[in-house]
């Protein structure tokens, strides 16, 4: 008996241990044929765009000596194929290229301005899913009711005002008219040549290293960009969770739990709410995955020096190894976010295990 | 519970400490800028041929000769104490000042000034052209721009150019004099420190280049070696691309000087009694190319016709307002030769004789490749609505600015809205590329703006714009582009619009900011607020 039980727990073992392997070559393949596939599509946009790659490096002005040597010097009169098997071998080594226009390695670019958008992001998400579930939950639960109307009128808003619109209306309102906030940038300029961030996220840094003066103008510099995207984050968790939460609280399991004499409040919160978590948590990555890419406009609005900014002006200036690394980057915090909604998934939901 | 509470209160001073009022207003020491920096690309004097990295190099080195921002025609030497051309006009032997030192406390010789102007040639970047085409590359480079002296250099050409545009020519930002001791101790694989200059500073100027992270600040310092110390510590350029946002800042006093600022909002900030609105003409010319392999527009009377289906009094009456200056030659206004007149009007029954007399009296349809910055698609649509009323139906193709140009390069055009600016502040800088084009063919070496509208300048013509550039009488000179200015007018592919003007915004107590006719003459070394 102890026997064919220990067989039996052995061989289960064996079969998770198997469905991990698999779960995680499976991941590991998808992972690398995403952005396989997105360095090819990239690479090949970059290069049938109608736009001269040269003359975006030497200008209008140059001779045509010069203009025929950069040609050479950036491989342009080599076949397209090559020209892909350069740039893979190079990113195969981690040799994101240098940009044309910073002058840095495309990596060091990188790692400056992605914290920046990191720490706007994450702070952005935090707003929105700290504000936007309870509201969610609310609507749901009073149902058709003015905290439901509120609701839909934050979502609405959210929806249709373009960010760019809202993020000078609240300059205008906190920061020109009621100056409550400072105006756009990381931090006031007294600081910009005095306080070296090692990591790129300022508030770390500067709780780090116990400068608070510092810490404290951050925290001013990014709440209203914060606050500007966590809006929109919460117009989008809010109306999600009032649709799961309603689809939970039609289930025949809160009906039993109401019979058994629950509490209302735990009911909601406990039991309904801990269901409508599996697909929020979905939602919730995509809307931080989203941020994450860099939010152009908040960006440009609050001259936010981040993903979102770099990702751009590379475009506009025809950098391709600039705009590929981004890109790439991109692909690649979606690829993670995705992996983390998943282990999440798994944690919440037994029956995905 | 009770980590939701911890949470809580951190949060919430947090918040507490962001609300406390904030104070605004610059450092008094320092120049704070809010402008649209994303163009620079490099700080290295060799290379650098953008606006923001131009007024960088402008303040923070010193060129062989200049010219007052208010006056580009008075030209002075700056590190330049005097020069003499030999008689057969060929060489000019210049003796450089005494004295003076780079940021780095070195000091400043002729083998400075030699070794600048050699790496830009040998480097071979955007700017060396405006050396090459005194017939300096990089093969004669050693033997024609040589050090005769500790405080001696001579510059020979290939023939007996003008002086003035010589002279006008070493006043662009690639006859900026670098720190050849620094410049060497960062120097990599024989590239002159190119690598490093691109991001780093080693000059004489008044500032000092201490700091830049693209697309976000540029600050330069005072340099204490400079032998007229600057009132102000420090000039600090934020990168601030929304003009809406600039407008604020200014307006809040956290910018000096906002430079982007666009018709709308200055004309909304100008009640504003702490803000003060000034204007400088800048040498950048606005033009519409009509590509000559176009049969209609190949046609004399077509092109005549279209010069008078422009309103040009309201383009610079609205869309162009602080931005922009009627002009209809191809020289601005400021600099030697121009001409101030303006032969065009609209007159629609003028075109619309012109036309029937080209066969074309109901008119005909073309299209026009239209960068889609703003001004330019408003002033494309403007003129859309006057060529109208002509017959002549315009189909406006917008498109990046890169991608416009690429076609425009190409020859794949019919129309194309342009901005030249001049690359040094001689007549023969728009002469040279609107007024000659020795060979017209697809594969030509030279492909000058002309070449671009594949319009086949006359053979009197070209060799006009060869003589002026060598003409050492300076009455005949400029007689002579008055003539290839009328010449183009007459004869050529080009319908000029109007002219660069800077508008800036600045707080009532800033004073000393004087823009020039180039980026790098914009002077900031006597700024004080």
């Amino acid at each position: 008996m102890s026997d064919s039980s220990s067989y039996t727990t052995a061989g289960m073992r064996w079969l998770a241990f198997r469905r991990l392997v698999t779960a995680i070559v499976k991941t590991a393949a998808v992972a690398v044929i995403t952005l396989f596939g997105l360095t090819v599509f990239t690479f090949s946009i970059a290069r049938y765009v109608p736009t001269d790659p040269v003359l975006a490096v030497v200008g209008d002005k140059a001779s045509q000596a010069t203009y025929d040597r950069v040609y050479k010097e950036m491989g342009l009169d080599k076949p397209m194929y090559v020209q892909f098997a350069t740039y893979a071998s190079r990113l195969a080594t981690g040799d994101f290229g240098k940009s044309r226009f910073t002058q840095n390695q495309v990596f060091d670019d990188l790692k400056r301005v992605f914290p920046a958008t990191f720490e706007l992001a994450t702070i952005g998400t935090l707003i929105g899913v700290l504000l936007g579930i309870p509201l969610g939950v609310l609507a749901a639960v009073r149902r058709g009711t003015w905290v439901d109307q509120l609701s839909r009128v934050i979502g609405l808003i959210g929806y249709s005002v373009p960010i760019f619109w809202l993020g000078l209306m609240g300059l205008l309102i906190f920061y020109a008219y009621l100056d409550w906030l400072p105006g756009p940038g990381r931090l006031d300029i007294a600081y910009q040549y005095t306080f070296e961030s090692e990591t790129g996220l300022v508030l770390f840094d500067a709780a780090r290293t116990g400068q608070w003066d510092v810490f404290f103008d951050a925290c001013r510099h990014i709440l209203l960009p914060a606050a500007l995207l966590g809006y929109f984050s919460m117009a989008y968790i809010s109306r999600m969770t009032r649709s799961f939460m309603l689809n939970e609280l039609s289930q025949e399991y809160i009906t039993t739990a109401r019979v058994k004499g629950l509490s209302e409040a735990r009911i909601i919160w406990r039991h309904a709410l801990r269901n409508a978590f599996v697909p929020l948590i979905t939602v919730v990555a995509l809307s931080y995955g989203s941020l994450l890419e860099g939010s152009v406009l908040t960006e440009m609005v609050f001259a936010w020096p981040g993903l979102g900014q770099y990702l751009t002006s590379s475009l506009m200036n025809t950098d391709m190894d600039a705009a590929l690394g981004a890109t790439l980057l991109v692909g690649i915090v979606f690829l993670f976010i995705n992996l983390l909604s998943d282990v999440l998934y798994r944690v919440y939901d037994p029956r995905t295990r | 519970m009770k980590k939701f509470q911890l949470f809580a209160s951190v949060a919430g001073l947090a918040l507490a400490a962001s609300l406390a009022p904030v104070l605004a207003d610059t450092p008094a020491d320092t120049l704070v800028i809010g402008q649209q920096i994303d163009d620079i690309i490099t700080l290295d004097p060799a290379q650098v041929f953008e606006f923001s990295a131009s007024e960088a190099i402008g303040n923070s080195y010193e060129r062989i000769i200049n010219y007052p921002p208010k006056d580009p025609t008075q030209l002075y030497g700056e590190v330049a104490e005097s020069w003499t051309v030999s008689d057969d006009g060929k060489t000019i032997t210049f003796k450089i000042r005494d004295g003076k030192k780079f940021a780095s406390g070195n000091p400043l010789t002729a083998e400075d000034v030699v070794f600048s102007l050699q790496r830009a040639i040998i480097l071979n970047q955007e700017p060396a052209f405006i050396i090459n085409q005194f017939g300096i590359s990089a093969d004669n480079v050693k033997d024609t721009i040589k050090q005769t002296g500790p405080l001696e250099f001579t510059f020979t050409m290939d023939q007996s150019y003008a002086p003035t545009f010589v002279l006008n020519c070493l006043t662009s930002t690639v006859a900026a004099v670098v720190d050849k001791k620094v410049a060497l101790e960062h120097e990599k694989d024989g590239d002159f420190g190119h690598e490093w200059l691109k991001t780093n500073y080693a000059g004489s100027g008044a500032y000092k280049i201490t700091q830049w992270k693209a697309n976000e600040v540029l600050i330069l310092e005072r340099n204490d070696n400079y032998a007229e110390p600057t009132p102000l510590k420090r000039v600090m350029y934020r990168h601030i691309k929304e003009i809406s946002a600039q407008r604020m800042m200014l307006e809040k006093g956290d910018l000096d000087i906002a430079r982007n600022l666009d018709a709308t909002a200055l004309d909304a900030i100008s009640s504003n009694k702490d803000i003060t609105i000034e204007t400088g003409p800048k040498s950048a010319v606005y033009y519409l190319g009509l590509n000559q392999k176009n049969a209609t527009l190949a046609k004399p009377e077509v092109r005549e016709a279209m010069k008078y289906l422009i309103d040009y009094d309201a383009i610079e009456a609205t869309l162009i307002k602080h931005r922009g200056k009627k002009l209809q030659y191809f020289l601005p206004q400021g600099m030697m030769g121009a001409l101030d007149d303006a032969p065009y009007s609209l007159d629609v029954d003028k075109a619309k004789g012109l036309l029937e007399k080209a066969g074309l009296k109901d008119g005909f349809e073309v299209s026009m490749d239209t960068s889609n910055a703003p001004t330019t698609m408003n002033v494309a649509q403007a003129i859309q609505q006057t060529f109208d009323k002509g017959g002549v139906k315009l189909v406006i193709i917008p498109g990046d600015s890169k991608q416009t140009l690429t076609k425009y390069r190409a020859r794949q055009h019919d129309i194309y809205i342009g901005r030249w600016g001049a690359d040094y502040q001689d007549p023969q800088t728009n002469a040279s590329t609107f007024a000659i084009n020795v060979d017209n063919s697809d594969d030509a070496t030279d492909k000058p703006l002309a070449w671009r509208n594949a319009w086949a300048v006359p053979d009197e013509m070209n060799k006009l714009t060869k003589a002026s550039s060598l003409e050492r009488d300076g009455a005949k000179r400029l007689e002579m582009y008055h003539q290839l200015q009328k010449g183009v007018n007459a004869e050529g592919p080009f319908i000029f619009l109007y002219q660069d003007i800077e508008a800036w915004a600045s707080r009532a107590g800033v004073k000393g900011f004087i823009v020039g006719p180039s980026t790098e003459s914009n002077n900031l070394k006597k700024v004080t607020k």
